[in-house]
């Protein structure tokens, strides 16, 4: 009897430690993002400011990363870049979601020829290494953030398209889809009410994760020249600009790196969190709980 | 299997096009044709007379299929054009590129195998305990920073602060591949390393494992024998899935280091808009990563016979 209300407990736990990690992250992910939002109020000098009588002064109590080149402040440089850096990869990956899902389940739900052109699309799609094609289209389009937006978009909504087709087939033959069908909704109904809220969940938690990455990929095209460009605030490219000072003055090109480090790694935690969150294998020790 | 290798190879048939077709048409997109790039490039001002004569000698005059076929052709028998910058063969430039880039990925791919496979057995094995925490969490740290961010680091404290390795690639050799191999390998490792603990801890929680305890077989006798053959398609799958973006990574890596492969030649090329050479290496990038692919899926078969490849069933 004790060791059985001690498994209990244990388990409950486990599932509040989750619950509770949640939403330590969710408020810290919010915060960034209101960091990221009131950047140019928060920051303590205007980041385009140049003044060369300050120029690449190491850290310090005036300017806590420094200074650059052109003795703009760092930490105002790095604060406004988080603006670009996560406001870009939150709609890439809002665009492909949304794009790619609805593709995904309207050739799913639809089937036959739709369903057959869409998958192999896709399949051309993924026959291609992601990055490398990105880096030619945003070649091709000549550089700029929303350029190398749009090429990162082109390469990775198939994922989404995938997982969503796969999805609406599983849940297409379920009872209540085809009582709903019976009722006599409409398809675009159908796929609206019906299938996406309930595919929605393991759609949104891929994008979750995914949003760490496309913050990467964005400032890896930025750090080669293909993505924001100098003078923009943004990490990838102002890690470009550093780079030939990393032996003398380092922190020009680190304290960026250490932007991108923070965001991703707590976009990955709140991603990462909300997997285990809606876990199946999680969620059934609830049930049994409850 | 030959049937199976034959079917897949006729497969490629329509993403070969569909890869050439598609990069043709964003180069000719890109709004440029070759005359005016190389006006651009010399800065020659020419006449518009000159410009019609050139444009007829090479073809660019007809219409966008028939110069989609020729460029075709010319692709097929190893005629990539020659570049806007260099006036080289783009193809004979390219295929002397490709054996350091090659010679990265081998060796990115091995250390990858080298870290990943027994931290994630161990992190496996030891499961929440202090090492798999240990593990766990330098795996999240890897996966959260970028490549060309690591990269910047190993430079700055093995080859700045510590003097230990050169700052840029002394031509291809081994002291200069070592820093490029362990930021492409950390990136991969820290992704490996989960997905291998999980696969292992999957099939510890099998109940032949069990069976083989209560039968006296020792643990390390079963982990090795038992677990870790029956591992080996998840970790062949993610080797698969992954070539893609080590690909794209050496692009990075590679101009970072100054290592002398075809993508610090792309991204040279990307910097210069030389798109002949842009072109080849997005078709030839695209190429390797099929036929990796269709070798793997043949290996998937030799190790697992339980797969059944697609083309056998009927």
């Amino acid at each position: 009897m004790i060791e059985r209300v001690k498994n209990r407990l244990r388990k409950r736990s486990g599932k509040n430690r989750i619950k509770q990690r949640l939403i330590i992250f969710s408020v810290l992910v919010a915060l960034l993002l209101l960091l990221a939002l009131f950047s140019e109020k928060l920051c303590p000098y205007d980041p385009a400011q140049q003044n060369f009588a300050i120029a690449l002064e190491p850290p310090g109590p005036a300017h806590l990363f420094g200074t650059d080149r052109y003795g703009r402040d760092m930490l105002s440089r790095v604060l406004v870049g988080a603006h670009i850096s996560i406001f870009s990869a939150l709609i890439l990956v809002a665009v492909i979601t949304a794009a790619g899902s609805l593709i995904g389940v309207a050739a799913g739900y639809a089937g036959g020829k739709l369903d057959a052109v869409v998958m192999r699309i896709s399949d051309i799609c993924l026959a291609f290494p992601g990055l490398i094609f990105a880096l030619a289209i945003a070649a091709v389009l000549n550089g700029g953030v929303e350029n190398a937006v749009i090429a990162l978009a082109a390469v990775s909504w198939p994922k989404y398209a995938r997982l969503s087709r796969s999805q609406t087939l599983a849940v297409k033959q379920s009872d209540y889809i085809q009582a709903a069908r019976l009722a006599g909704n409409t398809p675009v109904q159908m796929i609206l009410r019906h299938i996406l809220p309930n595919i929605m969940g393991q759609i949104l938690v891929t994008a979750m994760l995914d949003i760490g990455t496309m913050m990467m990929e964005i400032a890896a095209l930025s750090f080669l020249g293909l993505g924001a460009k100098p003078p923009t605030a943004e990490w990838g490219s102002m890690m470009s600009e550093g780079r030939s000072m990393l032996q003398t003055y380092p922190w020009v090109v680190l304290t960026p790196g250490i932007g991108i480090f923070i965001s991703v790694a707590l976009f990955n935690l709140l991603g990462d969190t909300l997997r285990d969150y809606m876990d199946p294998r999680n969620r059934r020790e609830t049930v049994k709980n409850s | 299997m030959k049937r199976y290798i034959f079917k897949r190879l006729l497969l490629l048939i329509p993403i070969v096009l569909g890869i050439t077709f598609l990069s043709f048409a964003m180069m000719r997109i890109a709004g440029s044709d070759a005359i005016l790039q190389q006006v651009d490039a010399t800065g020659i001002a020419l006449s518009q007379e000159v410009i019609d004569a050139r444009r007829e000698e090479l073809g660019l005059n007809q219409p966008f299929l028939i110069q989609y076929v020729r460029w075709l052709g010319g692709f097929l028998t190893g005629d990539l054009g020659v570049s806007y910058i260099s006036g080289n063969d783009v193809f004979s430039t390219f295929v002397s590129k490709l054996p350091a880039t090659l010679f990265l990925t081998g060796s990115s791919m091995l250390l990858t195998v080298i870290i990943s496979l027994p931290l994630g057995i161990l992190a496996a094995v030891r499961q929440n305990k202090f090492t798999d925490y240990l593990i766990r969490t330098s795996s999240f740290i890897g996966s959260s920073l970028p490549n060309f961010f690591v990269a910047l680091l190993l430079m700055y404290f093995l080859s700045i602060r510590l003097p230990v390795f050169p700052v840029i690639s002394e031509g291809i050799n081994l002291k200069s591949i070592v820093l490029p191999t362990l930021t492409l390998g950390i990136a991969m490792s820290a992704r490996y390393l989960r997905q291998i603990r999980a696969a292992v801890l999957e099939e510890l929680g099998k109940e032949y494992v069990a069976g083989e305890k209560a039968r006296g077989i020792e643990f390390s006798a079963t982990l090795w024998k038992s677990v870790l053959r029956s591992c080996l398609v998840t970790i062949l799958t993610l080797m698969a899935l992954s070539i893609g973006s080590l690909l794209g990574g050496t692009a990075i890596v590679e101009s970072i280091f100054m290592w002398d492969g075809v993508g610090k030649l792309a991204v040279d090329a990307i910097n210069m808009r030389d798109y002949p050479v842009i072109q080849a290496y997005v078709v030839w990038m695209a190429m390797i990563y099929v036929i990796v692919n269709l070798a793997t899926d043949v290996i998937y078969r030799l190790i697992d016979p339980r797969i059944r490849l697609e083309g056998e069933r009927r």
